[in-house]
């Protein structure tokens, strides 16, 4: 029989319980409230005293009304047909729910239990097996969907039956499994998992070392990411975080992209519901939405949800990296999270860290990065769960706990920065504190070496001093004035404004700007440092302004058209011309 | 808002702070509506049987014996037609002398729209200033503040955009408005003829701080029946946010809560994104676009009320007083509509876009131009003439005394771009130079 209890006490979206039996931290209960049945989680227990966040609106709540719980913690459904959903943060299908306004107490399944899916065996009977194993695979949309053993069963079992080729829903057997003691245990194509526990079901989390191509200059060559990799996007408001995030999940080379929209804007989220089923995968043609699954929190749905939320997406994101797929998982934003653990924490009145933030913010955050990376599968298959992040530092300001947390469990760290927002510098990324850990990878160096070139790395070092001496240049001739530092710091911080200008920015809403695929990164990567490296001759500072200007003017219509394109070719010869007439030997 | 005869009244008060109060009571619903010795008050905490009251009007003079009784309902308003062209007070209550209301009562605060059930904002909402429509263009469904020291002249903008803008209704939600402001906007709107498509919704400087709290709530559950129920467009004024959220500290503070940044309620992020997240474009043509106010203390963005605002928002619009022109203008560096790329080129000529980021990457190039100046280094003829384009461009562009369309905007901004300045010093788009940039005589 399972517990039930009778509400004590409400405080906003916190009500205190009094319970009959046993309840278990971050257990599921549901609190009666007239007709509708009000989803709580369990977040602190006093003798018999639950303490559980509500994850609607508590107006007209009372002391008095019943409670039952679940017996179970927060759960997603795993399944075939979680691609191309609208989900909200516990995981409900938000295109199922009647009415313009989203009613309490409204929960809907996001899997389709009536539709049919082509099921193919990929085990036999008397195979031996364990937690997310391979039994059978389907196609969803248009990718391999593997059928895995439950995640949740424990030491190895014997595929009893498994069904042939053929048609079935999400509810039927698929395969008949025997534990050690003989008992039978159907399985189907659906399964269940707590969200805030990792999947651990692999054999193995090396290092990741491939490079994950964004199409984004500045990261794919500045500050690389990798497969399996972590990353984040701090900045203040308006600086380009949601942009980039939004740029990244169009182009990147991911099978399957979640994005996790935590306590932002609406309008954000609705962006993607009209441009996603548009738009095309660069790497597949495929259409954008048919890889992704979005999962949507906006900041006005319940802030306990919101929490939920990124555990939901990181949950599902798992679900498909068992599969041996690359996910790509983003969150925007995570300071949205940290923001309703903090609601939460000073209504259980526990004592507050910096900030008002709880004291495991840092340890929260890290366990969370933990669950992305690259992994080798009990098959010896490959899949990847990168994942980035935004930040939102209240004031700016990257001394708050959120951004100093996160900056311990991420590796890449894509700075935006609010003057170079201001100048309409995009994206907005600082060029020198910025950083991707994995550059010094040598297994990052050998791939690359191997599937980009060897002059790679050491062009893109090159480049970053050059930035790097540029900024100081820059920062003399301010100080002592255009005349009071010799001609030739004006060409050193002309030729980084030439770096800044046609590598590191990129206009996301251009059609031809906005992707740039990594051979076209290669082409222009290497063209700009082969100017960088011209000898120039010229009178005085004007004419070195004016007349990279032009090499910059040229190079960027360049940028803004097709690679290799009849224009694109036209304007490489004029820029040769522009070139002659100031290059000496 | 009368009490029904039948209901249990309590005279026990057992503690009392500054914004609440607290007694013994049975069956009380979180949120729900009180009157404490006739002032209304609101459930905000319920612990076993001791439940505690938000009191709107402030705790002063309150006794112990005060009469409480408990309404039964969350905060409501009655909708329909009948608000048009009325002036209420937080509980919507008319403070015109007209009758009250009738109409179909809808509690305030209400849920929120699916996101699904929104449809992408794609109306350019036309304002007649440049700095706005040319830089910083609004759209139908948008939030957006006005940031701006309290010295600004905002709520004249702001009246001039609302009068300006095509559509259906006006409501406005005034907090902490001075007597002064309240009878500027009450002038204009009947000197403009519009009072028939305006609601307002006032809480003044002469009224409880803590009511403010019901204000934006009350206008944004009007706005939503009449852009749910008549599909029509409208436009929502909020201000002053900044007062809104430091009578939510004077609560929370009051409460025990543990305060962050700024002596803000940790919470602040979600109160006020449960407002500004109102603003909505519906598939079927209604739309609530939300224009606020949040006054600075010293033009600091980063204190939690701009910082939390600008976080949740779809951009903001910045007020400066540009001395070397002598005008207020809408500043292009910091002020930004997120929304625009939805309509700049697509509603209007396609040379919008480029245009734009060129004229103010110029005025950028004017503002470290005049910093030169100032730290005593030669400028040279780049930085002369930079400087020249951007007397112009402030006083025939940015000052919000302009009232010309978009098309003309475009065209003056060509003119004075041409000027001063060569093609390779625009970085637009070739074609877009051939076919809009005038010949320089
Ligand atoms: N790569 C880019 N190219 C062109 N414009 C950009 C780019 N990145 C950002 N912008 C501009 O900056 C604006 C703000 O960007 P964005 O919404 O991504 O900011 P944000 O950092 O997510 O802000 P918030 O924290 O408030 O959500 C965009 O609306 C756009 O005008
Ligand atoms: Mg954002």
């Amino acid at each position: 029989m399972s517990t039930k209890g009778i509400v004590k006490g409400i405080i906003s979206n916190l009500v205190i319980v009094q319970v009959d039996g046993p309840v278990s931290q971050n257990e599921i209960c549901y609190i009666l409230h007239k007709e509708a049945r009000l989803m709580a989680e369990v977040i602190k227990v006093v003798g018999q005293q639950a303490y559980v966040q509500v994850f609607e609106s508590t107006r007209g709540l009372k002391v008095g009304f019943e409670v039952e719980f679940s017996n179970h913690m927060l759960e997603v459904q795993l399944g075939p047909g979680l691609l191309s959903r609208n989900l909200d943060g516990l995981q409900n299908d938000l295109d199922k729910m009647q009415g313009i306004f989203l009613s309490r107490g409204e929960y809907t399944s996001p899997l389709d239990e009536k539709q049919l899916w082509e099921f193919q065996p990929l085990a036999k009977a008397g195979d031996k097996v364990q937690a997310a194993d391979w039994l059978g695979e389907t196609k969803e949309n248009f990718q391999a969907h593997k059928i895995m053993v439950p995640f949740v069963l424990e030491g190895s079992y014997t595929v009893k039956s498994i069904v042939p080729q053929g048609s079935y829903t999400v509810k039927e057997t698929i395969a008949v499994l025997l534990d050690d003691s003989g008992n039978e245990i159907p399985v189907t194509m659906v399964q269940r998992w707590p969200v805030k526990k990792a999947l651990k079901a692999y054999k193995e989390k090396p290092r990741p070392f491939r490079l994950l191509e964004t199409g984004v200059r500045i990261i794919d060559i500045a500050n690389p990411i990798v497969e399996g990799g972590t990353g984040f996007i701090p900045g203040p408001f308006g600086t380009g975080k949601t942009v980039l995030q939004h740029a990244i999940s169009k182009q990147a080379e991911a099978d399957i992209v979640i994005m996790a929209a935590c306590g932002e804007r609406a309008n954000e989220v609705v962006e993607i519901f009209t441009e996603f089923p548009r738009l095309e995968d660069p790497h597949t043609g495929r259409k954008l939405t048919e890889r992704t699954i979005i999962v949507a929190n906006t900041s006005n749905m319940p802030v306990a949800a919101r929490e939920a939320s990124v555990y939901t997406a990181m949950t599902i994101a798992e679900y498909y990296r068992s599969m041996g797929l690359k996910v790509l998982l983003m969150a925007d934003s995570t300071s949205r999270w940290a923001q309703a653990l903090r609601e939460m924490s000073n209504r259980l009145e526990e004592l507050p860290g910096q900030d008002a933030f709880p004291m495991d913010l840092s340890a929260i955050i890290s366990s969370f990065y933990g669950r992305a990376g690259y992994v080798i599968l009990n098959n010896g298959q490959t899949g990847s769960i990168t994942f980035i992040g935004t930040v939102s530092p209240a004031g700016g300001n990257l001394k708050e706990p959120v951004t100093e947390g996160t900056k311990k469990a991420a590796r890449c760290f894509f700075a935006l920065e609010q003057i170079r927002a201001d100048r309409k510098r995009y994206p907005a990324i600082n060029p020198i504190d910025s950083y991707s850990k994995y550059i010094e990878y040598p297994e990052f160096e050998a791939y690359i070496a191997e599937n980009l070139s060897d002059e790679w790395i050491p062009t893109v070092n090159e480049m970053k001093t050059l930035l790097q001496r540029g900024k100081e240049v820059q920062e003399q001739i301010n100080i002592l004035g255009d005349d009071g530092v010799p001609l030739d710091y004006h060409i050193t911080y002309w030729k980084s404004e030439v770096i800044d200008f046609v590598i590191l920015q990129q206009d996301a809403f251009d059609k031809v700007d906005a992707l740039c695929p990594i051979e076209r990164q290669q082409y222009m990567l290497k063209k700009v440092m082969g100017i960088t490296r011209l000898n120039f001759e010229f009178d005085n500072f004007t004419e070195v302004m004016d007349y990279f200007k032009r090499v910059i003017h040229v190079l960027r219509q360049m940028n803004y058209s097709e690679f290799q394109s009849e224009p694109f070719r036209e304007l490489e010869t004029e820029l040769e011309a522009v070139l002659k007439e100031r290059v000496t030997q | 808002m009368a009490t029904k005869a039948f209901q249990k009244i309590y005279t026990k008060i057992t503690q009392i702070t500054k914004a609440t109060c607290s007694l013994r009571a049975a069956n009380v619903g979180n949120e729900e509506l009180a009157t404490v010795d006739g002032n209304l008050a609101q459930v905000v905490k319920i612990i076993g049987d001791e439940v505690t009251l938000q009191v709107f009007g402030g705790t002063e003079g309150l006794r112990t014996n005060a009469e409480v009784v408990f309404m039964g309902k969350a905060p409501s308003l009655n909708v329909g037609d009948q608000l048009i062209g009325r002036f209420f007070n937080a509980f919507g209550d008319p403070i015109d002398g007209g009758p009250v209301p009738e109409g179909k009562e809808v509690e305030i605060g209400g849920p929120s729209v699916n996101p699904v059930r929104r449809k992408q904002p794609s109306e350019l909402i036309a304002t007649g200033i440049a700095g706005i429509d040319l830089n910083n263009t609004l759209v139908s469904g948008q939030k957006i503040p006005f940031f701006a020291d309290p010295d600004q002249p905002y709520n004249q903008v702001m009246a001039n955009v609302a009068l300006r803008a095509q559509t259906d209704k006006i409501i406005l939600g005034g907090m902490g408005l001075t007597n002064d402001d309240y009878l500027y906007f009450k002038n204009v709107f009947s000197n403009a003829g519009v009072l028939d498509h305006i609601i307002s919704f006032v809480n003044t400087t002469e009224d409880p701080p803590v009511e403010r709290l019901l204000i934006p709530d009350m206008a944004l559950t009007a706005a939503e029946y009449f852009a749910v129920e008549k599909n029509e467009k409208v436009l929502v004024l909020l201000t002053d946010m900044t007062l809104y959220a430091d009578a939510l500290s004077i609560v929370s503070n009051r409460m025990d809560q543990i305060p962050s940044k700024d002596s803000m309620p940790g919470s602040l992020y979600s109160d006020l994104a449960k407002i500004y997240e109102k603003a909505v474009q519906f598939p079927d043509g209604g739309s609530i676009t939300i224009i606020a106010v949040t006054t600075l203390s010293g033009g600091d963005i980063t204190h939690a009320i701009p910082d939390n605002t600008g976080y949740i928002t779809e951009g903001q619009l910045f007020l400066r007083r540009d001395t070397d022109v002598g005008k207020v203008i809408v500043d292009p560096f910091r002020s930004l509509s997120r929304l625009k790329q939805l309509v700049i080129g697509k509603k209007t000529r396609e040379d919008h876009p480029q245009l734009m980021n060129a004229a103010v990457r110029l005025f950028a190039d004017a503002a470290n131009a005049k910093t030169k100046l100032e730290n005593g280094f030669d400028l040279s003829d780049y930085d002369e003439r930079c400087l020249d384009f951007a007397k112009e461009y402030s006083a025939q562009i940015l000052a919000i005394d302009v009232n010309i369309d978009t098309t003309e905007m475009l065209d003056t901004t060509w003119k004075i771009l041409a000027g001063h300045f060569r093609v390779e010093e625009l970085n637009i788009r070739q074609d877009l130079v051939n076919k809009y940039m005038p010949k320089v005589s």
